[in-house]
């Protein structure tokens, strides 16, 4: 186990870029602390693969370095660098059975077949999978398969790091919930560093205790799920984070307040930073309420999910979500729309630009 | 109890029809001939099994069945290693991969009695390629039709060059099938390139590979064409093969008797061997 650094880094797919956009990844430092739990958390796109296969040692970054323990790993091969991976598809080795799929990176080693057969049991055990082990691998089922991609990460009792790239999807959706709580159960018994790549947020709030968040190549933010819910570093992180995600209102700066749509909206705290440009106000669905006065709007769309009700409002061709937790309004109405001053934020080109606490 | 409605088997009859005609029809009258004797004038005999009989028991028949397993045992051996050999050496993406497609389909492309025939030329020893070459520059003294050992050698090189390519193409299809996450997973796991090859690549072509040796199996096992342009079946009979002593009987000796009980028995071979092969390799996957 170690802590990983990654300092400087960057990396492009062409041989020669020239521009910021030919980078998948644009500049990357980052400490991952031993015997953390991170998600990397971004979508399509953003290099969160890219990142992992760094560290694992399948892609040699263009520039930077990667170190292990303050070791420079950065041109090792992956199995020189002791770390492990399972990957978006189960892969396992059809031909073999299950207990010597798990063995297999073991004897590959020339680990001992004592020390395998135990580490192998051990590993079976917490996966639940020891009633399989004699079987042909195979014939499992996508989730069991994936169970052993799984073992066959977490055999290895000295890896430095295990890396998870999207690795649930392919499981149905009540055995994910499954396999996403046994994840974080065997994070806590083998207390191994590991990383989490998805583009999926509840599997990254509910794995990690710091979750990465990316897009286009850069880090935008990285949290504990509450700080990246509750105050969000980038519109973006707030857009991607939350079910809808927060609202971002075009607002005007004037004498250090900001007014959107001409109304004067209080900030959770004085606003930071001299160059402000493309001022927005965001806020989350969570934190609006309809009250008999503020903000008229009008009531465009109204979903019942459940516990409670999403409604969109319109203000000025600006579209709001709402979570209202009794009975909301009807379609067409005209409703008032209160902000909770604490939760109100201000983005200056993307970017948190007020200070917590203290109102202005 | 539902009333079923039998007039869904009308979409049958054609098929039927087509199978009728070019296969159950003939074989019939194969059936028809093997059973009887005849000397011209459309008169039959009633024959019996004897011909079958007679047949099973000629060393005629033996030595051209045991010929005919050499031929392809020898060939199946070279050709599937090699075949696998060569795909796994194939770049896998860019521009080199269209160029190796192409040239390793070329052969499959020439006509059975032209390849036959390109390979009498190139091997003749006085004005051929190779023939020339090996008696003239290295000295060595080959000529396929005198010497029983050239011709067997020059009859399998031949088809070892003219069908290599056909295990070479669903190989490479079966490996570039194999997605990258499994050559990072072994490389992950510490495994060796043979283990690589043992427990990920070997396991991802079995299927085609088995669709390989079968089309290998049958079609030299069936083979006429080449070697009878090539060597006629000598020098002497050393390379007469099943199919070419089967015409020299039916057309040659117009035994058509005899001739029709071998093909028979030919056809049960065929069939037998190339079932049991089928049955055994994909035994393992209806488990």
């Amino acid at each position: 186990m170690a802590k990983i650094t990654l300092s400087n880094l960057r990396h492009s797919y062409y041989p020669n870029p020239k521009t910021a956009d030919d980078f998948a990844l644009k500049q990357i430092d980052l400490d991952w602390q031993d015997g953390g739990a991170y998600a990397l958390l971004g979508p399509s796109g953003c290099g969160k693969s890219t990142l992992l296969n760094i560290i694992s040692g399948l892609l040699i970054p263009s520039e930077g370095k990667v170190l292990f323990d303050n070791k420079d790993v950065t041109n090792l091969p992956p199995d020189q660098r002791n770390i492990a991976q399972v990957f978006q598809f189960p892969v396992i080795y059809d031909t073999m059975t299950v207990y010597d799929n798990l063995a297999f990176p073991l004897r590959n080693r020339g680990v001992n077949e004592a020390k395998i057969g135990e580490r192998v049991l051990e590993i079976a055990g917490m996966l639940e999978v020891t009633d399989m082990l004699q079987t042909r691998a195979s014939g499992l089922s996508p989730d069991n398969k994936q169970k052993i991609s799984m073992g066959r990460a977490l055999v290895r009792d000295d890896v430095n790091v295990v890396m998870f790239d999207e690795p649930l999807t392919v499981i149905d959706p009540h055995l994910k919930w499954k396999l996403r709580s046994k994840l974080k159960e065997l994070h806590q018994r083998v207390r191994a560093t590991m990383i989490y790549v998805t583009h999926d947020q509840t599997e990254a709030l509910t794995f990690a205790d710091q979750v990465v968040v990316m897009q286009m190549g850069e880090i935008v933010q990285i949290g504990t799920p509450v700080e990246l819910f509750e105050r969000p570093n980038h519109t973006f992180v707030g857009h991607f984070i939350g079910s809808p995600g927060m609202n971002v209102l075009p607002c005007e700066i004037r004498e250090g307040r900001a007014f959107f749509n001409g109304v004067d909206v209080p900030l959770e705290g004085e606003i930071r930073g001299k160059d402000l440009a493309n001022t927005e106000i965001g806020i989350r669905p969570e934190f609006i309420s309809l009250g008999p006065k503020g903000i008229e709007a009008k009531v465009r769309k109204v979903s019942d999910i459940g516990r409670h009700s999403i409604v969109e409002v319109d203000v000025a061709g600006s579209k709001i979500a709402v979570v209202v937790e009794d009975e909301p309004p009807n379609l067409g109405d005209t409703v008032f729309l209160i902000f909770q001053q604490d939760q109100t934020r201000l983005y200056s080109e993307g970017w948190l630009a007020t200070r917590n606490g203290g109102a202005s | 109890m539902k009333k079923q409605n039998n007039r869904a088997w009308f979409f049958v009859l054609p098929v039927l029809v087509l199978v009728a005609f070019n296969a159950l029809i003939p074989m019939m009258t194969v059936v028809n001939y093997s059973v009887q004797e005849t000397f011209g004038n459309n008169l039959f005999f009633w024959q019996g099994l004897d011909w079958f009989e007679k047949l099973l028991r000629s060393d005629r028949f033996h030595a051209s069945l045991g010929r005919q397993f050499l031929f392809t045992g020898s060939i199946l051996a070279i050709e599937v290693p090699l075949g696998i050999i060569i795909a796994l050496s194939m770049p896998s993406k860019g521009f080199w991969v269209p160029v190796c497609l192409v040239t390793m389909a070329l052969p499959m492309l020439i006509p059975w009695n032209v390849v036959g025939a390109m390979w009498n030329i190139f091997t003749l020893p006085d004005i051929g390629l190779l023939g020339y070459f090996l008696n003239h520059t290295l000295g060595i003294h080959y000529d396929m039709t005198q010497n029983p050992l050239a011709a067997w050698a020059t009859i399998i090189v031949m088809d070892v060059w003219h069908w290599t390519s056909l295990v070479v193409l669903l190989s490479y299809a079966g490996l570039v099938s194999i997605p990258d996450a499994y050559y990072q997973a072994a490389k992950i796991d510490g495994a060796s390139n043979w283990a690589v090859f043992r427990f990920i690549q070997l396991p991802k072509m079995k299927n085609v590979l088995t669709i390989a040796i079968l089309l290998r199996f049958m079609d030299s096992f069936n083979i006429y064409t080449e070697p009878f342009v090539l060597t006629g079946g000598g020098p002497g009979n050393s390379t007469t093969l099943l199919s070419i002593d089967l015409v020299k009987i039916a057309l040659g000796q117009f035994d058509l008797g005899p001739a029709a009980a071998m093909s028979l028995i030919y056809f049960v071979i065929t069939l037998l061997v190339s079932w049991l092969f089928y049955t055994l390799m994909t035994k393992d996957d209806q488990k």
